[in-house]
């Protein structure tokens, strides 16, 4: 390689002075360098990033710890009998929680007979159905509806909504259905069922955002062979894509219904803060998470606060349980979808 | 003199499977290497071990020594950030950072190693590492546009500067111009070819004309069967390899036999 | 990222392919797919993969009909939201003015006076949630992504997934055991912590999930210039993923801003302009409760304009995030 050793003899003279200013930049920058610097720099940093990350498991631990403190005088008091009285009489410290549980849990349940059947259409349309352009702004527009704030939902649903149901809605159900006991006696707009309306809307995003995205994950393959098979759309929905994303969709329900059971502001608004068990829907009842936010602050006497914190560990535990076996079931259709995707 | 390098049953491996096995080669200072061999050979590992590298591969395993100037780089009190520094890379991709601009991806190393500096200084450094890359004229007026805004092999020539300014003993190259055109490859071999007066050079590339035009001495890798480790074939002066190898191996590799 | 896109096809067009090809995944879908085989049984009567069109026809109108479902139900969901965005606008801009924005409450029976103490309120307690879940939620979220420990990092994710599914209220109620019990205080830092603990679980996903994204030849090229790790972290990793990470802080944000009951009995409410992180504070979301369920008009219209604060500054948070994450991501490639 004759040439290339003629062209670099040529460059050699601005080399050479380069050489030198390499060598003086060289002594110079590892001077200031000392060893070991980074190491304990390192050290720190990962020191800081564990801590932080195993400070999320210690302040789950701690949260559980605190309520459970808190709790005993009520545990102590009533024993298992707490979960069944139905008896909340703070004058005379005797408090039950059923009243509580049975509004928590109806009102939940009814919120998802409302949303569950909408939001799994929008997740069927929006992953499936739209054309494609449509798509990301529908999704956005949904999502629009978890941004809005608690509290802004129980307004508009007392001023709005309670009105409206109470004085058409819930009059034609009576009159109507009025045989059935759950739709009989007086409306009143507020109560039970304008809470469990307000409880679907609120819902809807976190059951149709995750149902989509498990559907939008089932493999390519799956489809084009049910298509292939001459399916028509809604049976390629049926046979490839709703079995495969069934236990994400399950998964997000569960979601769906632990957000429910833990809805404050607007179900305080609108549940009518009534602790009674009523057989109508229409009549005002009373949650776990209402009773703390219109109690809580106002408390003074130790035992009626133990209680309310008492109720307050037992959503505490049922949300963590439902949200442990949701997000399995979400990850295991995950983990479904993609071993389907990887079988050729 | 600074920057050189030698191997003594170099062996490394990810996991189960071994990448290379018994390396042993002395790299002069202020030369140029290169290393060639097929594709799975393990030249680009054993690049990797050369500044710890290798190691950040979950499951890396490394026995054997590396002496730089007498200290082993695997030694007990070595520090894997003081070896980078001193030995510093350019990989086969370019890779300048998307979100800094030309004068502070290579003005990268020597901010955030430590030190105080003062502006006027990094400033000096910067001109004079692109300078040294051949890229100086081409970015002097761009200098705080976005790197990711040039084209491939001024990226490619961006990273060697960025390397060059931590005034780095020894730069590793791994397969440098694999993702450029012929014309940018032409640019590097230059600047290749005037960095070896300041630094010493191990290139690594599947471009044996390419090995041949650069470089001092050669090192020939092969992997005999598919999951079989690496294993340095023959390592000898350019010239040598190029025209009367001693092994069967490389010969049939130079010639273009090989497979 | 590979979305599907799917094709408009003639429907039904296909089903009189003659051999139907093997089905290899479909073993699972067969119990959905029996549902209607039965019926086929009558009409199949030519041929064993000929249908009548009649049959054909039921089949497609029957897909229609599942296609118009669908889209109802997305019409369906806007309804609420833009009835709620209607009566916020309508009946909040009629209430609001420049000295809602900035004066203090007046007694009930005094006409004007608005919500800037609780305005106020609300920024400070944001901030103070901001300097405890931003650091915290971006360094668990940086272990996540960059400290590989399989065990530990599998345990925060979903701890870190399931806090994001606490109540929120419970949360208020774990911060008045801890800080308001101890200090025996309602506070300003009280209501921040508790809303700083609500941010966490996004921050720290988000933060994961961008660092993740960012791919290793950059750490690579930072490792390899001897930067030491914890540097290409901050100034490489978390740089090249600052767009998507604020977009997380800001969802975050987003989310706490309307929080009210953790506020309820930890940062309480105050009819005064803050007075110290010590202190109870007003908050927007608490005055609008308060207001709301109180029996006078005057203090309804109030909690509407309050509202049309709220929900502005809610949206855009959440929208801002999602526009300038576009952008930068745009720039970082």
């Amino acid at each position: 390689m004759p040439h290339l050793a003629r062209l670099s003899k040529a460059r050699r003279s601005p080399i050479t002075k380069t050489k030198s200013i390499t060598a003086n930049l060289r002594r110079s920058l590892h001077r200031g360098i000392r060893p070991g610097r980074g190491r304990l720099g390192d050290s720190l940093f990962a020191a800081a990033a564990f801590l932080a990350a195993a400070g999320i498991i210690a302040l789950m631990a701690l949260m559980v710890y605190k309520l459970m403190q808190q709790a005993m005088p009520a545990v102590e008091a009533f024993g298992a009998g707490f979960v069944t009285s139905t008896e909340w009489d703070p004058v005379n410290n005797n408090f039950g929680a059923l009243p509580f549980i049975y509004g928590t849990v109806i009102s939940s349940l009814l919120a998802l007979l409302m949303a569950v059947p909408l939001s799994l259409g929008i997740a069927i349309y929006l992953s499936q159905f739209a054309p494609s352009w449509l798509r990301s702004p529908l999704g956005l527009v949904v999502e629009l509806l978890a941004a809005i704030p608690s509290v802004v939902y129980g307004l508009w649903g007392i001023f709005v909504l309670a009105p409206f149901l109470g004085k058409t809605v819930e009059p034609f159900i009576s009159g109507h259905l009025g045989g059935i006991p759950v739709f009989r006696g007086p409306v009143y707009g507020v109560g039970l069922f304008a809470a469990s309306v307000v409880l679907a809307i609120m819902i809807i995003p976190t059951i149709s955002a995750i149902s989509r995205e498990t559907m939008r994950n089932v493999s390519r393959d799956q489809k084009e062979a049910a298509q292939a098979l001459g399916a028509t759309p809604w049976e390629t929905v049926k046979m490839a894509v709703l079995p495969l994303a069934r236990p994400g969709i399950i998964g997000a329900v569960i979601l769906g219904l632990g957000r429910a059971l833990g809805e404050t502001m607007a179900v305080t608004m609108l549940i009518g803060n009534s602790p009674k068990i009523s057989a109508s829907i229409f009549a005002p009842a009373y949650s776990i998470a209402s009773v703390i936010a219109s109690e809580f602050a106002e408390v003074t006497e130790g035992r009626h606060m133990a209680a309310l914190i008492e109720m307050a560990l037992i959503l505490l535990v049922i949300t963590l349980a439902l949200n442990l076996l949701a997000r399995l079931l979400v990850q295991k259709t995950g983990s479904r979808a993609t071993k389907a995707k990887a079988r050729p | 003199m600074a920057g050189h390098v030698t191997t003594s049953s170099l062996s490394a491996s990810f996991g189960d499977i071994q990448a290379i096995d018994d390396v042993t080669v002395e790299i002069p200072a202020n030369k140029v290497t290169a290393i060639i061999g097929p594709s799975g050979c393990g030249k680009s590992t054993f690049l990797r071990c050369l500044n710890r590298m290798h190691e950040l591969v979950p499951g890396a395993k490394i026995s054997g020594e590396v002496v730089w100037d007498g200290k082993n780089i695997y030694g007990p009190g070595m520090d894997a950030t003081e070896v980078r520094r001193g030995i510093g890379m350019v990989f086969q991709k370019p890779n300048p950072f998307p979100l800094m601009s030309v004068e502070e991806n290579v003005s990268a190393g020597i901010r955030l190693t430590g030190g105080r500096m003062s502006k006027a200084m990094v400033a000096e450094i910067v001109e004079h590492s692109l300078r040294l890359a051949a890229l100086w004229d081409e970015v002097k007026n761009k200098l705080h546009k976005p790197g990711g805004g040039l084209s491939g092999g001024q990226q490619q020539r961006l990273c060697i500067a960025r390397a060059l300014a931590v005034q780095p003993d020894i730069i590793l190259m791994d397969e440098p111009c694999s993702a450029l055109d012929p014309a940018s490859t032409q640019k590097i071999e230059d600047t290749i070819d005037k960095l070896k007066q300041n630094f010493t050079i191990v290139i690594v590339t599947h471009n044996m004309q390419q090995a041949a035009r650069v470089s001092d001495s050669t090192g020939f890798m092969l992997a005999r069967e598919m999951g079989d480790p690496g294993r340095m074939i023959e390592y000898g002066p350019t010239n040598k390899i190029f025209t009367m190898p001693d092994r069967k191996e490389t010969e049939n590799y130079i010639t273009g036999r090989f497979g | 990222m590979s979305e599907y896109v799917q094709t408009p096809e003639e429907e039904g067009g296909n089903t009189m392919m003659p051999a139907p090809p093997a089905l290899p995944g479909a073993v699972p879908a067969a119990g959905a797919h029996g549902g209607h085989q039965p019926e086929r049984g009558p009409d199949t009567g030519g041929g064993l993969y000929r249908q009548s069109n009649l049959r054909r026809r039921s089949r497609n109108i029957r897909s229609r009909l599942a296609h118009a479902l669908c889209a109802l139900s997305t019409v369906i969901a806007m309804v609420p939201l833009a009835l709620i965005l209607f009566y916020v606008i309508y009946q909040g801009a009629g209430a609001l003015n420049f000295s809602f924005l900035t004066s203090l409450p007046k007694p009930v029976g005094e006409s004007g006076g608005g919500m800037g103490n609780a305005i106020a309120g609300s920024l400070i307690l944001i901030g103070i949630a901001a300097v405890i879940g931003v650091p915290f939620g971006v360094l668990a979220g940086t272990h996540l992504a960059e400290y590989r420990s399989p065990r530990l990092s599998w345990i925060v994710r979903l701890l870190s997934d399931t806090l994001s599914g606490v109540p929120s209220i419970i949360v208020g109620v774990f911060v008045y055991t801890l800080l308001v019990l101890t200090f025996k205080q309602f506070s300003a830092i009280a209501g921040g912590v508790a809303l700083g603990i609500l941010m966490l679980p996004t921050v720290a996903r988000t933060t994961e999930d961008m660092m993740r994204m960012v791919p290793d030849t950059l750490r690579e090229a930072s490792l390899a210039l001897g930067i030491p790790r914890w540097r290409t972290i901050t100034s490489v990793v978390i740089k090249t993923a600052g767009g998507g990470i604020m977009t997380g802080v800001m969802l975050a944000l987003a989310r706490i801003a309307g929080e009210t009951a953790p506020l309820l009995f930890t940062a309480l409410s105050s009819r005064t302009w803050p007075m110290g992180l010590d202190k109870p504070v007003a908050s927007l979301p608490v005055q609008i409760y308060t207001y709301a369920i109180s029996p006078f008009d005057a203090w309804h219209k109030q909690a509407w304009a309050g509202s049309l604060v709220l929900v502005l500054m809610v949206l855009l948070l959440s929208i801002g995030s999602k526009l300038y994450f576009g952008r930068k991501m745009q720039r970082a490639r």
